[in-house]
């Protein structure tokens, strides 16, 4: 018997035609925003965390104060050198000091010229693992990493090898950085973060020879044995090149970062912007709750002469409704169907050209199955209830009052 | 309670509170329906024939007084019961027809039948035999909008004879449509009425009446004025 009702159902909504695809049209307006937004609400968070995802706990930076201001050389300031690391190296529970050199440098290949970030791949082993460690042991994704032997060669981040020139870079090829010749030994998977993808990484030796770069260095990464101590490392290290340097509390020209400082920072950041996605995600459920609501609402609500006539010919006030339940639970399934369905393509589709105007993978979106299978479930709960209240409310009516309708 | 009354309205009234104002649609009536009788009810507009017609069919409830329905008075009655009884004892012609738009002409004249839960090869037969005695085994696959008002309304007596009620309520049968399609249906609720079915019907047309019923009801500002019989083609006063 119940099968019955579901033939008559599906019976009327096929023959309601478009009524019925208006309503469904109601109910996937809604599904897909909820879909799109909080899936690329949850692109957002991911390449804002992605950003900041090489801080980790157990290192920490030491910088020049003044560094990042101005052009290098416009202020007198004390560059950090071997002699520093010696005074740093004093202090205990630290692991490993990896001394950095960050330039901007120029590149030029197939007649065109650019500008990107070079980095030194330091000498020693077990710094080497630091460093990549740092761009979260990335792989390659043509050509190979850099060794510590290899001379005049070069790896390049994803944005340098395939979005900052007209043609690709490819392994093998040959650039100029700074006018001298550079073979490319290998090309970086794409990466979340923006700056991984500006990269060029050469050997020390050759980037000291290049620029010619004396005993300086740009900052210095100091991995701690045990990132319970961070911060009294920290302590420790600033103590040392303050007696070292013979320079008073406050009055530093130099500063050490720990991620607490960096990262307390950042989780603000994260946290509004969690805030944000959550916010979205919570509007457009309620919108497209809705919008599901008032469509089903009213189709149900227009019918309710329908309704009269099934009471005047014997039917229950069940039976109306096990007719309603079906009608409005197939087409909120349907809207939520089609609905997710539009969605992912919509925030696929929005990812898509968010990543070709920055040239590079920032905003990620994931198929995310919960929130799939979620928001078809809503469709059908919230198109069921709302279809579910108006024809309860219109069996309740005596016959001769719904039929007047 | 004696049942030979299909259907008794005892002092009925019926209120309509608008604002401060009460309309008095039906006030203390009374009225039997015979088993096997043929009862117009006739007035003019707004005489509360249509309203004294939905409390015959139980579609609506009294404000006062009872009425009863196979000798139960319907008060009593739950919900599900009322429409189990009401649908298997009662076929409503409606003047708007009340077809449902998005069933065919066979469907509509099944769906009683589904809620009676009879099976649906049971009800599909019934129907097509239905729908061939009102002459419209070429329209069964037809919905309501591809029908004539007079097809329409053919549809309707199949639908209204499906659970092969007792009872049958017309409420202006006949009043959308032309003279001669109006008397094809008078005169089909006349062979029904034949075969030992009770008809009702409200009209006010009285040659309609003269014609084809057997006891009329004249109403007149909520109240009935007389009640006529016809005895031996005779009109005789009851009240
Ligand atoms: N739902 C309602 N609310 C308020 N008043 C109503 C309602 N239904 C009917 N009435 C009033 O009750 C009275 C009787 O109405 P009813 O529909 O029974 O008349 P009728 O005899 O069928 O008239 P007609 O021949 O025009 O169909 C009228 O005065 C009408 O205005
Ligand atoms: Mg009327």
């Amino acid at each position: 018997m119940k099968k019955d009702y579901f033939v008559l159902a599906l019976g009327n909504l096929k023959h309601r035609g478009i009524r019925s695809w208006l309503t469904i049209l109601g109910v996937f307006i809604g599904i897909a925003a909820v879909v799109a937004l909080i899936t690329l609400g949850n692109g957002l968070r991911d390449a804002v965390t992605g950003q900041f995802s090489s801080l980790s706990a157990d290192k920490l930076v030491i910088l020049n104060a003044e560094t990042g201001m101005g052009p290098p050389g416009s202020t007198a300031i004390t560059k950090l050198n071997e002699h520093d690391i010696e005074v740093i190296n004093k202090v205990k529970g630290i692991e490993e000091i990896v001394p950095r050199l960050i330039r901007i440098t120029k590149i030029e290949f197939n007649k065109e010229t650019e500008f990107s970030y070079s980095v030194n791949l330091p000498e020693d082993k077990n710094k080497v693992e630091v460093f990549w460690g740092a761009l979260n042991n990335i792989k390659t994704e043509s050509g190979r990493l850099l060794k510590t032997e290899d001379r005049n060669k070069i790896v390049l981040g994803f944005g340098v090898a395939k979005n900052l020139f007209d043609k690709e870079i490819e392994a093998g090829d040959n650039v100029l950085i700074n006018g001298k010749n550079f073979e490319v030994a290998g090309a970086l998977e794409k990466s979340g973060s923006i700056q991984t993808n500006h990269l060029i990484i050469m050997n020390e030796k050759d980037m000291k020879e290049l620029m010619n770069i004396g005993d300086e260095w740009d900052m210095i990464v100091v991995q701690v044995s045990d990132s319970k101590y961070t911060e009294t490392v920290a302590e420790k290290i600033k103590e040392e090149l303050r007696k070292d340097r013979k320079e008073d509390i406050g009055k530093e020209d130099f500063s050490v970062q720990t991620p607490l400082q960096s990262i307390s920072g950042v989780n603000v950041i994260l946290d509004i912007v969690n805030l944000i996605v959550a916010g979205i995600a919570a509007i457009s459920l309620i919108i497209g709750g809705m919008g599901i609501a008032n469509t089903m609402y009213t189709s149900v609500l227009e019918r309710t002469k329908e309704i009269g006539i099934m009471k005047s010919i014997g039917a229950k006030n069940k039976e109306i409704l096990y007719i309603f339940i079906i009608e409005s639970g197939l087409l909120g399934l349907i809207g939520g169907i089609i609905g997710a369905v539009l969605g992912i393509g919509l925030a696929f589709g929005i990812s898509g050209i968010v990543n070709l105007a920055f040239g590079s993978e920032i905003l990620k979106v994931t198929l995310e199955y919960h929130l799939i299978l979620g928001s078809i479930a809503f469709a059908f709960v919230i198109g069921l209830l709302s279809g579910l209240m108006p024809s309860f409310q219109a069996s309740k009516l005596k016959p001769v009052d719904a039929l007047r309708k | 309670m004696e049942t030979n009354n299909v259907i008794e309205l005892k002092n009925v009234a019926k209120y309509y509170e608008m604002g401060d104002d009460t309309v008095r649609a039906l006030d203390d009536v009374n009225i039997e329906i015979k088993r096997g009788d043929f009862v117009a009810i006739m007035g003019p507009s707004g005489s509360g024939k249509s309203t004294s017609m939905n409390l015959i069919g139980s579609l609506d409830l009294a404000t006062k007084g009872n009425i009863y329905l196979d000798g139960h008075d319907i008060e009593y009655l739950e919900e599900s019961e009322l429409a189990q009884i009401r649908g298997k004892k009662i076929g409503f012609i409606f003047q708007q027809f009340n077809l449902i738009p998005n069933l065919t002409a066979k469907e509509n004249v099944m769906l009683p039948m589904l809620f009676q839960e009879k099976d649906g090869a049971e009800r599909e037969i019934r129907a097509e035999e239905l729908l061939k005695l009102v002459e419209l085994e070429g329209r069964m696959n037809h919905y309501p909008n591809q029908l004539s008002g007079g097809q329409q309304q053919r549809v309707a007596i199949a639908r209204a004879l499906a659970n092969d009620p007792e009872v049958i309520l017309a409420d202006e049968p006949t009043g959308n449509l032309d003279t001669h399609t109006g008397e094809v249906v008078m005169k089909f609720l006349n062979k029904l009425n034949e075969e030992g079915k009770t008809i009702i019907i409200v009209t006010h047309n009285p040659e309609l009446a003269k014609e084809h019923a057997k006891t009329i009801y004249s109403v007149r500002d909520g109240k009935i004025e007389s009640v006529e019989k016809r005895v031996n083609g005779k009109w005789i006063k009851h009240r």
